[in-house]
């Protein structure tokens, strides 16, 4: 295909244009910050010192901002005593690309700082239960309720206005009533992702209800369907590919709810992880723990997705996209 | 050739030749299926009340093709709509053997001319799914489909979904979808409107063809005048704004029908008079657009005409 094929109004790509841009989308942002993190040219603001010299207060691994240290050179030199030596290097919070690709192995074989706290994969695991049951709590209601709400008019004039409300309400707010609730373990972490995710939820999937093509619905009509048989053989089983597309999209929503549910009550999870390694000033495995939760996510949104395409081979929404 | 250069030699549409007036009796001596009775609608709309639909009426016989023609806006989607029950008429009746239609029922079948084919359901499913929502059982409700795929040969598509169709493929599915609830009368609102001339003219003869090999009473809405002619034993022709019936026209060509007789004098008479009807009841509708071409400028060299 010809390079100028990118930029053609909804077109699709060809193949090779779509592996080639996908793998540039992660590689682009890793050579950046590899050019950040080794080339000295580049950025460094600080001198990483490596022998202190004639300089009382300096010690080898201290960092400072290459201005101070120009002048604790000038002075040295100026009083002829033994020169601090450094070399230029980042602020501590931006480690470089294989510390972090080292972390997201250490971070996992390095055993807790105390016995009876947790392992990195046990945090991980504690945080997956908290979004899974706080998805299926959502989806339990929302789902049901968004296509009763897209399929009724009357239904969803009763419900919507408040629920139009009630989305704008910050679901953290509620973090110290769900606290005095549900006590501070991982009911009010559970209910945070609740709040967070249901009322969207309702709202997204009345909509993609609503887009059903209405010429099905008058045709199942004309063959004698009523009532609640028009609901199941007809409503549902004609936005079950969309309804599926609205699911792994709340989905990801959950998970931006996830670090802050986790804080609510006692720190757990991957929250937890975060937290405790930033005191440590470990910031490489502060990036790994972040990444995983990307890894993660991105993970089981290609597997949702590949498993869609099993489920639903008539939708052609979903062949497009292959 | 010449009947055809000299419209003036064509004898009227209303005359029959024997064959013809004799099956027309035949026709009307049966049973009576659908009747509409000074049938109403009025849309109301926020600059007041406009009338779709006035004082139709008309009948239908057991096993007649009925084709509704007329100028766009007369309202022959919105009558076949309220004829299927899926909308509601302001004022008259609708008698579907004597009994009044409030609502959509497995009694009377539709074809739309959008593809309505459910997506996520293969062929054969398609056509089991009334069998199924009225009621019979999957066993039986998947024989009679089969045997309905095989009346308009596409059997070996059963396991197929609609999107592996063509558009007529997938026509001739909605047609047997219908008929397999075995309906008292089937509704066709342009059927074929969407598929190229090609396709339209097979699909035709096909539907004829499955017409005269069951027990069905048909309503077709159409603007193409040809296919009303060549489909119908009878033309309701409308006219527009508000829609009113201006003329039952019994369709004069023998049957069987075919393509050629689209040149038949009684084709062309036919097809003249119906021009004639519809040309006025748009007269006073579409005068306009025909001046606006004369306003259009010329934008090109005066040398360079395409005339």
């Amino acid at each position: 295909m010809k390079r100028k094929g990118w930029f053609q109004v909804l077109r699709p790509l060809s193949p090779r244009a779509r592996l080639l841009l996908g793998t540039l989308s992660f590689v682009l942002p890793i050579v950046l910050w590899s050019v950040v993190s080794y080339v000295p040219a580049v950025w460094h603001p600080q001198m990483l010192i490596t022998d202190p010299g004639s300089v009382d207060y300096l010690q080898a691994g201290m960092r400072m901002n290459k201005a101070a240290f120009a002048d604790e050179v000038k002075d040295a030199a100026a009083a002829h005593k033994e020169l601090p030596k450094g070399v230029p290097s980042n602020p501590i919070y931006l480690p470089a690309p294989h510390e972090v690709a080292e972390a997201l192995y250490t971070a996992f074989v390095t055993p807790p700082p105390t016995k009876d706290s947790p392992w990195l994969s046990q945090s991980l695991w504690h945080s997956i239960q908290v979004i899974f049951w706080g998805f299926v709590i959502s989806s339990a209601l929302g789902v049901p309720l968004g296509i009763l709400c897209g399929t009724y008019a009357g239904f969803a004039r009763l419900n919507e206005p408040f629920i139009e409300f009630f989305r704008y309400l910050p679901a953290p707010a509620f973090g110290a009533l769900a606290v005095a609730i549900l006590g501070i373990y991982d009911g009010p972490k559970i209910t945070i992702i609740v709040i967070g995710t249901f009322f969207q939820q309702v709202l997204i999937i009345a909509n993609t209800t609503r887009k059903l093509d209405i010429a099905l619905v008058e045709a199942a009509l004309t063959l004698g369907t009523k009532k609640l048989k028009l609901l199941s053989r007809v409503v549902i089983p004609g936005i079950l590919p969309d309804l599926y597309r609205d699911q792994r999209i709340l989905l990801g929503w959950a998970w931006t709810y996830l670090i802050v549910a986790e804080l609510i009550g006692t720190t757990t999870g991957i929250t937890w992880f975060i937290t405790q390694q930033a005191r440590y000033q470990h910031f490489a495995n502060v990036y790994a723990a972040i990444m995983m939760i990307g890894f993660i996510g991105l993970g089981t949104d290609i597997a949702l997705a590949l498993i869609g395409r099993r489920l639903f081979p008539w939708d052609r929404t979903l062949a497009k996209e292959a | 050739m010449n009947m055809m250069l000299a419209p003036r030699s064509l004898p009227s549409y209303l005359d029959q030749s024997a064959a013809v007036r004799a099956r027309f009796a035949r026709l009307k001596a049966r049973e009576v299926i659908l009747r509409v009775e000074h049938l109403s609608k009025a849309f109301t709309t926020r600059k007041g009340s406009t009338l779709a639909l006035n004082d139709i009426s008309f009948e239908t016989h057991r096993r007649e093709f009925l084709c509704v023609v007329g100028p766009s806006g007369c309202g022959k989607s919105t009558l076949v709509r309220i004829l299927a029950g899926l909308e509601e008429h302001s004022d008259g009746d609708v008698l579907l053997q004597g009994k009044p239609v409030t609502a959509p029922g497995s009694d009377r079948g539709m074809v739309f001319q959008g593809y309505t084919l459910f997506p996520w359901l293969t062929v054969k499913k398609n056509v089991m799914f009334g069998l199924e929502v009225n009621g019979k059982g999957k066993h039986e409700a998947e024989t009679q489909a089969l045997q309905w795929l095989q009346l308009v040969g596409l059997a070996k598509f059963a396991e197929s979904y609609p999107h592996q169709l063509s558009g007529g493929m997938k026509q001739r599915v909605a047609i047997v979808r219908a008929l397999a609830n075995q309906p008292r009368i089937l509704l066709m609102d342009e059927p074929f409107g969407a598929l190229d001339a090609q396709t339209r003219a097979r699909m035709q003869a096909h539907l004829l063809e499955i017409w005269r090999q069951i027990d069905i009473t048909i309503v077709f809405i159409t603007h193409d005048l040809d296919e009303a002619i060549f489909l119908a034993d009878r033309i309701l022709v409308l006219s527009a704004h508000p829609g009113e019936v201006q003329e039952l026209i019994e369709v004069p060509v023998p049957h069987p029908r075919s393509s050629a007789q689209f040149i038949t004098p009684e084709f062309l008479s036919t097809k003249a008079r119906l021009e004639e009807l519809i040309h006025k009841g748009t007269a006073h509708g579409e005068e306009e657009d025909a001046d606006t071409y004369h306003m259009v400028a010329r934008l090109t060299d005066v040398a360079d005409s395409v005339d």
